[in-house]
């Protein structure tokens, strides 16, 4: 009988303990909030570079990679990529050779200006920015397959699709309704 | 002639090495952010309407088909980060940060971060929040910021356009050449957007600065 009693407040103790514990686990305002962190998942600067340069095999890593430690670990896959779409590569539009072409795009940055016009390319601004408009997979088919004059290859040089299926708007934030 | 035809026949072969992938901007660029919250598909940067104001276009989830696009949603735990690096060195020297909670986009920065590189934390107090914009809203909903930053989240068109198809043909040895005129892969889909703009004045900058978008997941 003893037994029971000294195993029923046990028990009790137990469940206060527990209404104790949880207490306290809840109502937990005076200390100071844990900093909860984000994990890198997907990156992007440039369009389309970890798409067309980036094997399948690299192309998760890629995307975790911070952009200053991307040449050491991409160029050699990405020179290869660039090497096998276009095997007749001398220079592009741009005059750089394969070796300076890929080290540009390995990093996969947008470069952007602060001061003046901002476009992808357009024909005097090389990389001050991305506008909606700017047709950049043109700019890219040129600078792969174009040649040292833009000119070789014409069917691979420009896909003509030359602007958005929506007119983009004259004010924030710019880029037309959803359909 | 004889060219083409040796290009066309090493872009069969380089095809089969990326096998399967849609090829796009950045869209479902990559096996682990495929159909994520967290899958980018593009970046713009470009001087605003004034052009004292530099906007960052950050756009995700694409590929979005109108009937989908109302059930598309931001994720609480998904970090959508604009890093800005001022210095040329591509290391972030600046952030802003979007990040969704109970219907609104929280916007950080531009901030220092505490720390560069993959793993981030929310820097400073919230500078901006924004309601994000309904799919059925006639007109999107806008905010500013305490710093001046202009601020939207929402549903938009995808402003991306490319000939994908065909290119996938050419990649495939099916085609020779692009079509003219081509056809909008991208044409009448949606993406999940956010869209910044910022007084130059709080990028410190000297007047070039390298920029990229990332996403990260809560740990």
């Amino acid at each position: 009988m003893k037994k029971h009693l000294l195993a029923k407040s046990i028990l009790s103790l137990g469940i206060l303990v527990v209404t104790v514990v949880s207490c306290s686990k809840s109502n937990n305002n005076s200390m100071p909030p844990a900093t909860v962190y984000y994990e890198q998942a997907d990156q992007v600067g440039r369009p389309a570079i970890n798409t067309v340069f980036i094997p399948a095999s690299g192309k998760d890593s890629f995307n975790t990679t911070i952009p200053s430690q991307m040449p050491a670990l991409f160029t050699n896959d990405m020179k290869t990529s660039l090497l096998t779409l276009n095997p007749n590569y001398t220079t592009n539009l741009l005059g750089l050779t394969s070796d300076q072409f890929i080290g540009v795009v390995s990093t996969d940055v947008l470069n952007a200006a602060t001061k003046g016009v901002t476009s992808f390319y357009n024909g005097t601004q090389v990389l001050t920015g991305r506008n909606l408009s700017d047709d950049v997979i043109d700019v890219e088919l040129t600078l792969v397959f174009g040649g040292p004059t833009g000119g070789d290859n014409p069917g691979l040089t420009s896909d003509h699709v030359n602007g958005n299926d929506k007119p983009f708007l004259a004010a924030f934030p710019y880029e037309a309704s959803p359909w | 002639m004889k060219q083409k035809k040796i290009i066309l026949i090493v872009l069969v072969a380089f095809a089969t090495t990326i096998g399967g992938f849609l090829l796009a901007s950045d869209h479902i660029d990559a096996p682990a952010v495929k159909n994520q919250t967290t899958d980018i598909t593009d970046l713009f940067v470009f001087n605003g309407a004034d052009t004292n104001n530099l906007v960052f276009v950050a756009n995700t989830q694409g590929l979005l088909a109108p009937a989908s696009t109302g059930a598309a949603t931001f994720d609480p735990n998904t970090l959508i980060q604009v890093n800005i690096d001022n210095n040329g060195d591509n290391v972030e020297d600046l952030v802003i940060q979007a990040i969704y909670a109970d219907g609104k986009m929280n916007f950080y920065g531009p901030a220092v971060p505490t720390v560069p590189g993959l793993k981030s934390q929310l820097e400073g107090a919230i500078t901006a929040s924004v309601s994000v914009t309904p799919y059925t809203a006639s007109s999107p909903i806008t905010a500013t910021g305490t710093n001046g930053i202009m601020v939207f989240a929402g549903p938009r068109d995808d402003p991306f356009f490319f000939d994908l198809n065909q290119y996938h043909a050419i990649l495939a040895g099916k085609a020779m050449s692009f079509n003219n005129p081509g056809s909008d892969s991208f044409a009448g889909t949606n993406v999940m957007s956010v869209v910044v703009e910022v007084p130059k004045s709080l990028l410190k900058s000297t007047g070039k600065i390298n920029v990229w978008l990332t996403t990260k997941k809560k740990v």
